[in-house]
């Protein structure tokens, strides 16, 4: 589904990643872990076609197609999904046109009609059901005001919404209580499919427990030095990254 | 010669042809206007609240002016079209400056609202006329005394003492003429003690490759209890010009909305005056301008607390794309001994493109200690970070972009005191941020409105 091979960007003129490879097929989850400042997040910007990063070198094939030659808009339309560290707040943009815009264009990407109000509402209560997102939430403005919990669980709706193939959900866990955490997770998981795959972006090991990975990465200094199965995440959880460190000194 | 000089020598010229088509009361007014002029000249570029607009450029064209009353045809059928749906309105047209009295959709006689052409007030209510035509007017401002100089005739618009008008009073000023020509517009609101009342005036230019000017002097006296709303909306054409100033008096416990529209225009400066002589009154003073292409659009606003205890809010946002020039210069003064006045001003902006310019000039004025006044100002671009979080779930640029900047002029549309007007006003800055506003070359909104019946 997804294969990245030897990523370079850099941001400003300093090189974050320095050569990413990664293959994701679908059905498989993956987890990416590493210490602060390693790129996880610049890597989830790459691959949604943040403008403010630059590709310096390297392929992403993503379902047979150059990823890195779309527009955001048109990696989103092919099914990628990025769950936001940080949700952004649109202030008098209300979460209804947001995602009637967002479904409508989608479906003209695929010459398909828009969907009807009435579909589309009920399309809305159905999604929101599997985040336990307040009707209240979705006739607001797009994340205006809401809690860090209301707004993690808001980019799992979204993610609902748009059934994407590939989802990435970058630190997704940050800011979340427990319960919280159960219901993204849950949530997460319900819309899990043999069809489907994901990245999830972590620090930590307790999103893990409820978000299974098939495999664990360890990004550090801008490549991925370490990959094994999801006991590397406990292992992580244990030792710290600093045994990572040292085996790459180099670095 | 300057450019007031070529209408102050038509005015000599044709006097009494002037006098003769219009009511006495606003003959009345002539003397001191041409007295006025004298020596005048209109402001040019740089000079004190005008430093982004040239009055002498916007009146320098030879524009014809309509001395001698030639109807035009109007297609009114076709701006008939433009009226905003689900909104019952009296309707009266001015085809160019002239009033249409067959077009009118009228009050019911037997109500006790009075809206007349100044012509026709001269026979039936001259007392009106003369007693309030021309007390707001600042014949010091050449543009108005101009106006006064060469209109003749106007909209007199009357509630009397503790009634309500129902329906919304609406007036459509349409250009159709076939040569370049200036307008020279007149309207009189008087809502007397506890009267009520809603206006709502419509500017449409239907011929989009003739210049035209819109010289306009509005004057709103509020008296005690009163309440004015006054929606003014301009859809006009590149080669549209307008100059506009609106006048209001306030009396005790009045509460007065102005709403000045630009949503398509050439050149445009708008003067707003208002003074506010009573205590407790109310005054909501509202802008939204979208600007694209070589649009220029310049709000100069003037509220007086001449009164204690009075609340005032005043709420400018633009829009400014491409080439387009937005202009914005506020001021407020509270006058000595006017305790508890409250008073805010906001104008916030968005270039939305790199060539697109703002020039916004906030200004106070308080010599009371005891108020409560604010203003700020602000200039800046759309959101990057919205713009992509937006992009990453499938909308394109284009359509995030539209939707900022509908969400950015929200709360200015929000402010609008009739339901169906600002269910209007949404649906015409969506066509008008996603450019299907101006297809028509004949009457881009007339061509809206026929799409809006096929949608239903």
């Amino acid at each position: 589904m997804l294969e990245i091979k030897d990523l370079r960007a850099s941001v400003e003129g300093k090189e974050i990643l320095k050569g990413i490879n990664l293959t994701v097929n679908a059905g498989e989850v993956h987890a990416i872990m590493g210490p602060n400042g390693s790129g996880k997040s610049t890597l989830s910007a790459v691959l949604t076609g943040n403008p403010a990063f630059t590709v310096t070198g390297g392929s992403v094939v993503f379902n047979g197609k150059d990823l890195l030659a779309l527009s955001p808009e048109d990696r989103a339309h092919e099914g990628l999904f990025l769950s936001f560290q940080y949700p952004v707040e649109i202030p008098g943009v209300s979460m209804v046109n947001f995602m009637r815009a967002a479904i409508n264009e989608k479906r003209k990407y695929f010459g398909e009609e828009p969907l009807s109000a009435a579909d589309f509402l009920k399309l809305m209560r159905e999604k929101r059901s599997i985040v336990q997102l307040d009707n209240k939430l979705a006739s607001r403005a797009v994340n205006e005001g809401f809690s860090g919990g209301e707004k993690k669980r808001n980019e799992i709706f979204q993610m609902a919404m748009l059934e994407p193939k590939l989802s990435i959900l970058d630190e997704t866990d940050s800011g979340l209580d427990i319960d919280a955490l159960r219901i993204v997770a849950h949530g997460v998981n319900t819309l899990k499919t043999a069809n489907n795959a994901s990245i999830v972006i972590t620090h930590y090991q307790r999103l893990l427990d409820y978000i299974k990975p098939d495999f664990v990465h360890v990004l550090y200094k801008g490549r991925i030095v370490m990959s094994a199965g999801p006991e590397l995440a406990l292992e992580l959880e244990e030792k710290g990254y600093d045994w990572i460190k040292e085996m790459h000194p180099e670095l | 010669m300057s450019a007031l000089q070529q209408y102050i020598d038509l005015y000599n010229e044709h006097r009494a042809d002037l006098n003769g088509h219009a009511p006495d009361a606003l003959n009345a007014l002539r003397p001191e206007a041409f007295a006025a002029l004298q020596g005048a000249v209109l402001p040019k570029r740089g000079t004190e609240d005008y430093e982004a607009t040239d009055l002498e450029a916007i009146f320098a064209p030879d524009y014809g002016v309509n001395i001698n009353r030639v109807a035009f045809s109007a297609d009114q059928a076709g701006t008939f079209r433009c009226d905003v749906p689900n909104l019952s309105t009296c309707l009266y047209f001015f085809n160019n400056d002239i009033f249409m009295p067959g077009r009118t959709a009228r009050m019911n006689p037997n109500n006790p609202v009075v809206v007349e052409s100044f012509v026709e007030a001269q026979q039936r209510h001259p007392q009106l006329l003369k007693q309030y035509l021309g007390t707001l007017a600042d014949l010091s401002k050449p543009e108005v005394a101009l106006n006064t100089l060469l209109a003749q005739d106007g909209l007199l618009i009357y509630i009397p003492k503790g009634v309500t008008a129902e329906k919304t009073i609406q007036v459509v000023n349409i250009f159709n003429a076939s040569q370049p020509l200036m307008a020279m517009r007149r309207v009189l609101i008087v809502a007397d003690e506890d009267a009520h009342v809603r206006v709502l005036a419509c500017d449409h230019t239907q011929i989009s490759d003739v210049q035209y000017l819109n010289s306009q002097v509005v004057e709103i006296i509020a008296k005690r209890g009163a309440t004015v709303d006054y929606y003014d909306l301009e859809e006009s054409t590149a080669h549209t010009s307008r100059v506009s100033s609106i006048f209001v008096d306030q009396a005790e416990g009045s509460n007065v909305l102005v709403d000045g529209i630009t949503l398509l225009n050439g050149r445009t400066r708008n003067d707003y005056y208002v003074q506010v002589n009573g205590e407790h009154a109310e005054t909501h003073l509202l802008g939204m301008t979208i600007a694209s292409g070589t649009q220029h659009v310049d709000n100069h606003t003037f509220l007086s607390h001449n009164a204690p205890r009075c609340k005032s809010n005043e709420m400018f946002k633009y829009v400014i794309n491409d080439e387009a020039v937005g202009a914005f210069a506020g001021k407020i003064l509270v006058k000595p001994d006017c305790p508890r006045v409250e008073a805010y001003q906001g104008n916030r902006n968005i270039c939305a493109s790199s060539t697109a310019k703002m020039y916004t000039k906030p200004q106070l004025e308080i010599y009371t200690d005891d108020v409560k006044c604010s203003h700020g100002a602000a200039v800046g671009q759309l959101d990057e970070e919205a713009l992509f979080y937006m992009r990453t779930r499938g909308i394109s640029e284009a359509e995030a972009r539209h939707l900022l900047m509908q969400a950015f002029v929200s709360d200015v549309i929000d402010g609008v005191r009739l339901e169906a007007l600002k269910d209007r006003l949404y649906h015409l800055t969506e066509k008008r941020f996603s450019g299907t506003l101006s297809l028509c070359n004949v009457c881009g909104s007339a061509a809206d409105c026929s799409k809006l019946d096929i949608i239903k």
